[in-house]
């Protein structure tokens, strides 16, 4: 089978999860996007180890990994600290930076 | 050179006085002025000490040092604070020491009703060492310090009573005018370590014969504008005649027997420079011949006593300035003028100050007239220095002056026929204007105003005047018997060899007195036959208009020099606002717009910054993408 296949499978996940991130409102739909995007770079990563025959692209999706775990740690304390102080899980009600 | 431990004492005394009576303050004010007095009256004992010791040493063996400490030491330029007093420095010991104690004396007395009379005495013992000072340093860095600290104690003492504005601003303007002078030896100081790597007298006068001449020019023109601010000479006089705000002891010792004569110290000390920079020698001549006429010029028009006394220094010091800068046939005759006026000018002063004491301190001679009844000893002393100003013999102006006017017209040529002729014209006049105010002051019918009731001085006061004038009488004789003073000072300047002689010294005397007699007759003629006027007349010849007004110095300082530096100076600080705090605040104003009007990108959305970091890293690529195909 092709391996550019995956790579246009790879851009489409990255696509949708960027479209998500920038036009939906709920917090955790937002953050499943991101997690779509590091799954897309991830897939990326294991085809062109697989193109190159070697195992770096491998390595480093797991560190991706590693990464999307911390991150999803973080994020989820963050978004349910901010439900439970606002009562709301919309990004754009968390803008209180601004004022 | 033979080092010795003990000149250091000369200046310590004085300047502990300083210290003490400064630090101490009130609790001194019952006891100040008798140790500052003390203090430097032995100072004048050390003086005489060493004097002795110097007497006792061969011709060759006389000068002595003393290293003080390690003042500046980089790399292989090392300059020691360090004393060296020689034949010239002693002279100046002992007449600024002597006459400065006998002033400290007459002040104990003229000031006994000054609230501040112990702050006055400080004064007077910070000025004494700063002179002490400037005249036994060792290098030109060691002398600029006592010749800043003169122009400071200076500067303190003419703005004494500085709660008036006038004298407030008098002392400013002496101080003001004095820095150009200092300029003029910070620069002098300057060429001469660019160019001989030293600034000691020593080694400048080794390094002196191995130096271009245009070097040394540079340096002798800067070292005669340093002598023209702190001696009152032309074109830096004006402020002499303001200077006579201080008090009257102040005058006498400052602004006529001591501190003014530090231009001509300068002048001689430095003749290793002058003699080998023609140029710069005959500058010093010229400068000298128009401020001795400049000055007398002045005083024939002066109707306030001090400020005819002070145009008279003027004058005396032009003299001196003019003698000095006649090579090494001079520099004996400038400082022996120099000696002799010391004495006459500060007794007169001194006189001058007993007269406003018993006259509620009027200082127009046109209300005194017939003091001579009241103020016998005044008038006696007064008398014998204006006899020795005038040069008549056997006095000390005679011996002195006449040797200058000698020189002058023997220094060859030309040059010597002018320089000759102007002398002897400044004498006519100084016999003049003395004559005028000897009339006005002491003979005469009384123009007092009705509140004057004059009285002769305390002896505290006619004491110190006696001793002057026992000065004025004897200085002369005993400094030029035997060329005293010349052989004396001979070992410190070149040898010269004989000069043409134009005229002979019995003519030259007998030519001055002349031109003194013909001054003496036309005062007499003037101011003694007819009735004196107790206001100044209004129709007179314009000559005497400008001469009462200092021959328009103030004027003519205003229009060159003051209008124009302040247009300058508005320039600048309007420049200044415009350009430099323009380009600050400019600075300033772009970084508050540039912040406001890109405020408007920060919404505080989430999904907007997500959607211009997805736009950024789009462009990103597409720009990668473009590059690398």
């Amino acid at each position: 089978m092709n391996a550019a296949n995956y790579l246009y499978l790879s851009a489409l996940l990255f696509t949708i999860g960027a479209v998500g991130v920038v036009v939906r409102r709920n917090a955790i739909v937002v953050f499943m996007c991101v997690e779509l995007m590091l799954n897309a770079a991830n897939l990326s990563f294991v085809t062109f180890s697989r193109i190159n025959g070697d195992l770096n692209g491998q390595v480093i999706a797991f560190f991706t990994m590693v990464v999307a775990a911390c991150e999803v740690v973080v994020g989820l304390a963050i978004i349910v600290t901010i439900y439970r102080s606002r009562r709301s899980a919309s990004v754009d009600d968390a803008s209180l930076l601004k004022r | 050179m033979m080092t010795s431990t003990s000149l250091v004492y000369l200046i310590a005394l004085p300047l502990a006085g300083a210290a003490i009576l400064l630090l101490a303050g009130r609790h001194s004010d019952k006891w100040g002025h008798l140790l500052a007095t003390g203090l430097s009256g032995s100072s004048f004992l050390v003086g005489l000490y060493q004097l002795s010791l110097m007497l006792g040493r061969s011709n060759g063996q006389r000068p002595i040092t003393q290293k003080l400490f390690e003042w500046i030491s980089v790399g292989s330029f090392n300059i020691d604070a360090g004393l060296m007093l020689d034949q010239l420095s002693i002279c100046f010991v002992l007449l600024i020491t002597g006459v400065g104690t006998l002033i400290h004396i007459y002040s104990i007395s003229y000031m006994s009703h000054d609230p501040d009379r112990r702050r006055f005495f400080a004064f007077l013992n910070l000025f004494i060492a700063a002179m002490l000072l400037l005249v036994l340093g060792n290098s030109y860095l060691n002398l600029y310090v006592g010749w800043e600290g003169v122009g400071l104690a200076s500067y303190l003492l003419i703005g004494f009573w500085n709660q008036k504005p006038a004298y407030a601003t008098a002392s400013k303007k002496a101080f003001v005018m004095n820095r150009i002078g200092d300029m003029g030896l910070s620069f002098a100081i300057m060429i001469a370590f660019a160019t001989m790597g030293t600034v000691s007298f020593s080694g400048v006068k080794e390094a002196a014969g191995h130096t271009s001449t245009a070097a040394l020019t540079g340096i002798g023109i800067m070292l005669l504008v340093a002598a023209t601010g702190k001696s009152a000479q032309f074109p830096l006089q004006a402020w002499l005649g303001d200077a006579m705000a201080g008090p009257t002891p102040v005058s006498a010792l400052i602004h006529a027997a001591t501190m003014v004569t530090a231009g001509v110290y300068l002048i001689t000390r430095s003749n290793f420079i002058f003699d080998a920079a023609p140029t710069a020698q005959l500058l010093v001549v010229i400068v000298g011949a128009i401020t001795l006429m400049f000055g007398a010029l002045i005083g024939t028009a002066k109707d306030d006593i001090k400020k005819a006394l002070a145009a008279s220094t003027m004058s005396q010091i032009g003299y001196m300035i003019l003698g000095a800068g006649l090579g090494p046939v001079g520099y004996a005759f400038a400082i022996m003028h120099l000696l002799t006026h010391g004495f006459f000018k500060a007794g007169m002063f001194l006189g001058a100050g007993s007269v406003m004491h018993g006259m509620n301190d009027e200082v127009n001679m046109r209300k005194y007239g017939a003091l001579r009844k009241f103020m016998p000893i005044t008038f006696a002393t007064f008398g014998l220095g204006y006899l020795a100003i005038l040069g008549v013999p056997p006095f000390a102006g005679f011996y002195s002056k006449d040797m200058i006017i000698e020189t002058a017209f023997n220094s060859g040529g030309s040059k010597g026929v002018i320089l000759g002729c102007v002398t002897l014209l400044g004498a006519g006049i100084t016999a003049f204007y003395m004559t005028r105010v000897m009339i006005l002051t002491f003979t005469g019918k009384s123009r007092w105003d009705d509140q004057a009731h004059p009285h002769e001085s305390p002896w505290l006061m006619w004491l110190p005047m006696a001793i002057l004038a026992i000065g004025s009488v004897t200085s002369g004789y005993l400094l030029s018997h035997g060329d005293a003073l010349v052989n004396w000072l001979s070992p410190l300047f070149e040898s010269h060899g004989e000069h043409a002689e134009l005229l002979s010294p019995v003519v030259v005397s007998g030519l001055a007195l002349v031109m003194v007699a013909v001054g003496v007759a036309i005062a007499f003629l003037k101011y003694s036959r007819n009735e004196v006027a107790a206001v100044a007349p209004d129709d007179v010849s314009i000559f005497t208009r400008v001469a009462r007004q200092d021959l328009m110095q103030d004027r003519f300082n205003e229009a060159v020099f003051m209008r124009p530096g302040q247009v300058l100076t508005d320039v600048l600080v309007k420049s200044d606002e415009a350009v430099i705090d323009g380009a600050v605040r400019g600075v300033g104003r772009l970084a508050l717009g540039s912040g406001s009007s890109l405020r408007g990108i920060q919404t505080g959305f989430v999904r907007s910054y997500a959607a211009l970091i997805l736009i950024g890293a789009v462009v990103l690529v597409a720009a990668i993408w473009v590059v690398t195909q």
